[in-house]
Formats: structure tokens, sequence, C-alpha cells
């Protein structure tokens, strides 16, 4: 019963009646919908108001291979809540499971988009390449980052479920870290179509 | 607020996700052909594409936040939380883009 009660503080409810950390991750992803905001609005001042056309879609990226990529992230973001069903009904080897092909599908996406950069340095669209390509390499990049870390981060959160660390009552860490990772689908979704598309 | 509506069906979801970006690839490479015959205005095309690619990218965007992160179901007070960052993050996108509309 102590031990009860020491966790029932640790996951105190805040006014919004969530966990403390679920709170501050939705927080963080409100000021990160403003840090992609402010690349995008960049985005949209340097393309409109560069006085050197634009390459259509197509013309210099590969698209079919980062819509496979796309599609890549979005299969990830299906293993991700499938891990966290699989631990509210307190299933510790399906969590183990869709865990670790989130990783390997995150890890994936970032491998295709290490593979797209080289190719594309290999035929001279390097990020001095003009507005186009500074824009293209810091919008991928950042999101890009978010990412590895976000793999990472599982990776760590993989590792306190091997532990045994999440119970059907406790496991806000992967709901939490699932958050984030529909979060970086989402932002790429927006980013495939600007960047790719238009 | 959880319990009873717990399972989203994350399958179908996903099939919806993938069906959308296949139309939206789709859009941005075969419409302006097949619209080139009935003399329309380059650029309105263009406008029309870009319209619709948006369209498409904030309807896989909520797909994502309703489901995925169990928007739907969370408390009044998470939502509007979730969704403060969208009014400056309109209002940033619109007054940038009104230089050159």
């Amino acid at each position: 019963m102590a031990t009860h009660g020491a966790q029932a503080a640790r996951f105190e409810q805040t006014s919004f009646a969530v966990g403390d950390k679920k709170l501050g991750m939705w927080v963080f992803l409100a000021s990160e919908v403003m840090f992609f905001t402010g690349l995008i609005g960049s985005y949209i001042i340097l393309r409109w108001g560069a006085s050197s056309s634009w390459p259509g879609p197509g013309e210099v990226l590969n698209v079919p291979i980062t819509a496979g990529n796309t599609f890549l992230l979005i299969c990830s973001s299906v293993a991700m809540v499938k891990a966290f069903a699989a631990i509210e009904e307190g299933n510790q080897k399906g969590l183990k499971l869709w865990l670790l092909a989130t990783i390997v599908m995150g890890a994936s996406f970032v491998g295709v988009q290490a593979y797209e950069y080289t190719e594309l340095v290999h035929h001279g669209f390097t990020p001095a390449s003009g507005l186009y390509g500074s824009t293209f390499y810091a919008m991928t990049g950042f999101h890009g980052f978010h990412v590895t870390m976000g793999v990472l981060c599982m990776i760590w959160v993989l590792g306190k479920a091997m532990r045994g660390h999440y119970t059907r009552e406790n496991h806000q860490g992967v709901e939490v870290i699932g958050l984030y990772w529909h979060f970086v689908d989402l932002v790429w979704i927006i980013l495939f179509t600007i960047v790719y598309l238009i | 607020m959880n319990a009873e509506h717990k399972k989203p069906r994350y399958l179908l979801v996903w099939g919806g996700l993938a069906l959308l970006t296949a139309i939206e690839v789709g859009t941005a490479f075969m419409v302006r052909g097949a619209l080139s015959g009935f003399g329309i205005a380059e650029g309105t095309i263009t406008t029309l594409i870009i319209l619709i690619l948006i369209g498409l990218a904030i309807w896989k965007a909520l797909l994502v936040a309703l489901y995925f992160m169990h928007l739907k179901w969370e408390t009044r007070a998470l939502k509007w939380l979730a969704a403060a960052p969208l009014l400056p993050a309109t209002i940033i996108v619109v007054v940038v883009l009104m230089e050159y509309v």
C-alpha cells in the first residue's frame, strides 16, 4: 500500500487531468509547432521572394524514394500505437516487439534520408546551392534531427521495457515518447508536402 | 475519458494515411497534365494544386493528431492546449503569404 501511495504521488495528476510527463510533453510539442512554423514562414519568404525560379516537384529531389520513406514513417507510427495498446493491456512482449519495430523503421527513415543527402551532394546539390539548397537542408535536416532524437529516446524506453519497468497501470513513459513520435510523423507530413510536392 | 472508446481502428487510419499520400503524389504530378487541355491559366492550375495538396496534408495531420495521439479522447483542456499554437502559427503563415498572394 505504501508503494502504491508513492507511485500515485510520483505520477500525480495535473489540473489538466493528465499525468505530469504527458502535460509536459504537450507543452513542449506546442513550442515545437512554433519552431517549425518559423522554418515554414522563412521558407515562404525565401521561396516566393526569390528572384530566380524555383525547381518544380521532382526536378531536383527524388520524390518516389521520399514518398516511400513517408510511408515508412507512417508505418512506424502505427507500430508505436501498437506498442502503447499492448502495454495498456499489460502485454510486455507486445510492448517490446512493437517498440523494436518502431525503432527499426525510424532508424531506416534516417538511413534513407542519409542516402538521399549523399546522392544529392554527389550530384552537386549542397546547402550552398542557393536558397533552394539551404531551405531544403535546413527543413529536412531539423526534421531528421528530431527523428534521430526520437529513435535514441525510444531505445532508452525499450531498455526500460526490457527491465520490466512499464506495467498496465504505469506506462506514462511509453505514452509520452509515443506523442513525440507521432508529432515528428505529423511534421513530416507537412514538410513532405511543402518541400517535395509544391 | 478513455475506457470505453479505447480502441481506435489504427489499421483503418493507417490505410487512410497511405491512400492520402498516394493521392498527394498523384496530384503533384498528374493534375497539371490532366487540366492542360482545358485552356485554364497556368497560374490558376498551380494555385489549385497547392490548395489541394495543403488540404490533403492538413487532413493527414489531423488523422495523426486525433487518432494516433489520442487527442479525440482527451479532455477539453488538453485539446485547447494542443490547439493553442495553431492560432499564432496560422497568423504567421497568413501574414507572410499576404506579401506574395
